[in-house]
């Protein structure tokens, strides 16, 4: 009973993905009908320039976004670590918010802001747009890992001569690392995986792939896309596991 | 007199405008064991941590084998702290952890290895090198992070309640092993407990602390037998203490009845503390004491019994080998020699308070 109300849940869930993925590998180009097991979508999407392009964007933003975010939020709780309590919840809080906000609301507040600042829309302000989003996943996934740290072994470094430099490479950042790489691979597949708030950051001629599925599937559908879909389905699913996988690891 | 290592000088630390320690004076020589005791919340952490560098005190100095070193960062300074808490470091084997201090030195690695089974060996782990810290029991790691410690070789040890965490048996067989290696090695020693059994057992000094303030400095047997005040009495062993009247030199008056005593210069007439030990108190028979009374309760020790004695209004807290069951009348003597007379306390802060320790 129980194992066929999970494999409904199950169902539901992936039932569009699924979908999706079947459809990828379909020799016929209409929806309708099975025309036989084919990876041709897959080799024309690699022989389009536009798309390499944008995958290469997706690539770069997405680890540039994430690398800038986790510094920036490392630091940031690397601070918090030394305030008073009620200060870090009510910081944590203000950071946590942006988290909640609904997508398209985030998305028009920046296009508004880099408006009134006269910034030119391009790669750059896609960038800019995605390091923010990401600060709160990395402060969320280190700052936990931060407080079950014992502080005294920082001290004990010290004590034992090391500056404070070194007192913190060598023995906070170990243990924190696991915190650090979730958060880098939460950010990375945020990145990846978004595509309304790159939407009204970009500007024209820039494209990310969920930018470019989209202005592709408005001229119309093709299986292609399809492919490119199932492709992104992949790795941010992988970067998933990975996520949920490293903390785990070093737990025990 | 051994030369001295650490002098502090007028210390005062205070935390969101409350006052932990205040003026506090402690001159520590070469090669001493002392002991900061006092019950929790007392100022002992903050004092040591003061004099391992993580805390900058408000006001007075730290003098460092004559050296200014109030505001010298912790690790420029020559000595070395065993944490509470152990602080090992979970992500390092015991050797990496011990090997620590030295590699930051930049010592040669024969050297940093020779080292860790030296150190490994004095602390009775030898052959522990590939272990990781988590896998180890308390006493085993409170012995590492005292290795990790003693590797570089410092002028100074201090130890926070380093045995806080152990039972009964291993505490007693770590201060054992405490005092041979400090005997060992040579270092002086700082050590904080709120465990006045452990002060009075390793302790070439002790140091009683109360609110921020010393109470009384002393060896083991002068803070034991001749407290300076009822905090310290109270503290330090059970023991009775009665408000008094110094009569004159040499004759106190306790609950109506006049005590011969060694003590003078109190003044005359001067309302006084007088703290008499359990073991000193003497029961006789009925007459032939100063105050008369009767046993209200009755325990066995071991070594001893242990009885409570209604007398003149007081409960009289008596340790004999000679048991009396409850109800029988006694009448109680003290020799001159073991009745102790303080000054009533100069301050608030000094005033005994009630402990659970
Ligand atoms: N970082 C801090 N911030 C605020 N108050 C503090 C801080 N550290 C210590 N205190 C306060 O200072 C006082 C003395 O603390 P300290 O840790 O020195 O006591 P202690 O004698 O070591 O006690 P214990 O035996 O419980 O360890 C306590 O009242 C404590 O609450
Ligand atoms: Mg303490």
């Amino acid at each position: 009973m129980k194992k066929l109300y999970i494999s409904l849940i199950f169902l539901f869930l992936y039932a569009p993905i699924f979908t999706l993925i079947v459809l990828s590998f379909n020799a016929s180009k209409t929806r309708a009908k099975w025309g036989g097991f084919t990876l041709k979508w897959y080799f024309s999407l690699f022989e389009n320039e536009a798309i390499l392009q944008a995958l290469w964007n997706t690539l770069l933003l997405a680890a540039l976004s994430a690398l800038i975010a986790t510094v920036i939020g490392l630091v940031a709780c690397i601070a918090m670590q030394s305030m008073k309590k009620k200060t870090r919840a009510l910081i944590l809080g203000i950071a946590n918010i942006p988290m909640l906000n609904a997508e398209i609301v985030t998305g028009i507040s920046f296009m508004l802001l880099f408006i009134s600042l006269g910034v030119t829309f391009g790669f750059g302000t896609i960038l800019l747009a995605h390091i923010t989003f990401n600060i709160p996943y990395v402060i969320l996934s280190i700052q936990p890992r931060m407080k079950q740290l014992n502080t005294s072994t920082y001290e004990a470094a010290l004590d034992l001569g090391a500056n404070s430099l070194q007192a913190f490479f060598r023995i906070v950042f170990p243990d924190i690392l696991p915190g650090i790489l979730s958060g880098f691979l939460m950010a990375f597949t945020m990145s990846l995986d978004d595509f309304i708030i790159t939407h009204f950051t970009k500007g024209p001629g820039v494209d990310t792939l969920s930018t470019k599925i989209y202005t592709e599937v408005r001229k119309g559908i093709k299986p292609e896309m399809y492919s490119l879909s199932t492709l992104i389905f992949a790795a941010v699913f992988i970067l998933m596991l990975l996520v949920n996988y490293t903390p785990r690891k070093k737990e025990k | 007199m051994a030369k001295t290592l650490v002098n502090l000088e007028k210390i005062s630390k205070s935390y969101d405008g409350h006052l932990v320690l205040d003026e506090l004076d402690l001159t520590i020589h070469e090669n001493e064991f002392v002991t900061l005791l006092g019950p929790s919340g007392c100022g002992k952490t903050t004092t040591l941590r003061i004099l391992g560098g993580f805390e900058r005190p408000d006001k007075g100095r730290v003098v460092f084998d004559g050296m200014d070193i109030t505001n010298l960062p912790a690790n420029k300074r020559n000595l070395n702290t065993v944490f509470q808490k152990y602080a090992l470091f979970p992500h390092m084997s015991v050797a990496e952890n011990i090997a620590f201090g030295l590699k930051i030195k930049n010592k040669p690695k024969s050297y940093i290895d020779d080292k860790i089974k030296y150190a490994l060996k004095l602390v009775n782990l030898d052959g522990y090198e590939d272990r990781r810290p988590n896998s180890l029991s308390g006493g085993q790691q409170q012995r590492i992070a005292i290795a990790r410690a003693i590797v570089n070789e410092p002028r100074l040890l201090l130890l926070d309640e380093p045995l806080g965490a152990l039972d009964l048996k291993l505490r007693q067989d770590m201060q054992y092993e405490l005092i041979r290696l400090k005997n060992e090695l040579g270092i002086t020693f700082i050590y904080v407990t709120h465990d006045q059994e452990e002060a009075l057992t390793m302790s070439d000094t002790i140091v009683v602390m109360n609110q921020g303030y010393i109470q009384q400095i002393g060896t083991p047997e002068s803070i034991y037998n001749e407290p300076e005040n009822a905090f310290v009495a109270d503290f330090i062993g059970d023991s009775n203490i009665l408000g008094g009247t110094m009569i004159h030199d040499r004759l106190v008056e306790i609950l109506g009845a006049r005590f011969d005593c060694v003590d003078e210069g109190f003044g005359e007439n001067k309302p006084v503390d007088v703290v008499i030990r359990p073991e000193d108190v003497k029961l006789v028979v009925p007459g032939e004491g100063l105050i008369e009374g009767v046993v209200s309760h009755l325990i066995f020790k071991g070594v001893h019994y242990e009885m409570e004695v209604q007398a003149g209004g007081f409960e009289w807290l008596v340790q004999s080998t000679h048991m009396r069951p409850v109800g029988t009348k006694v009448s109680i003597n003290v020799e001159p020699s073991n009745i102790q007379i303080m000054n009533k306390p100069a301050s608030e802060d000094e005033e005994a308070v009630p402990l659970e320790v």
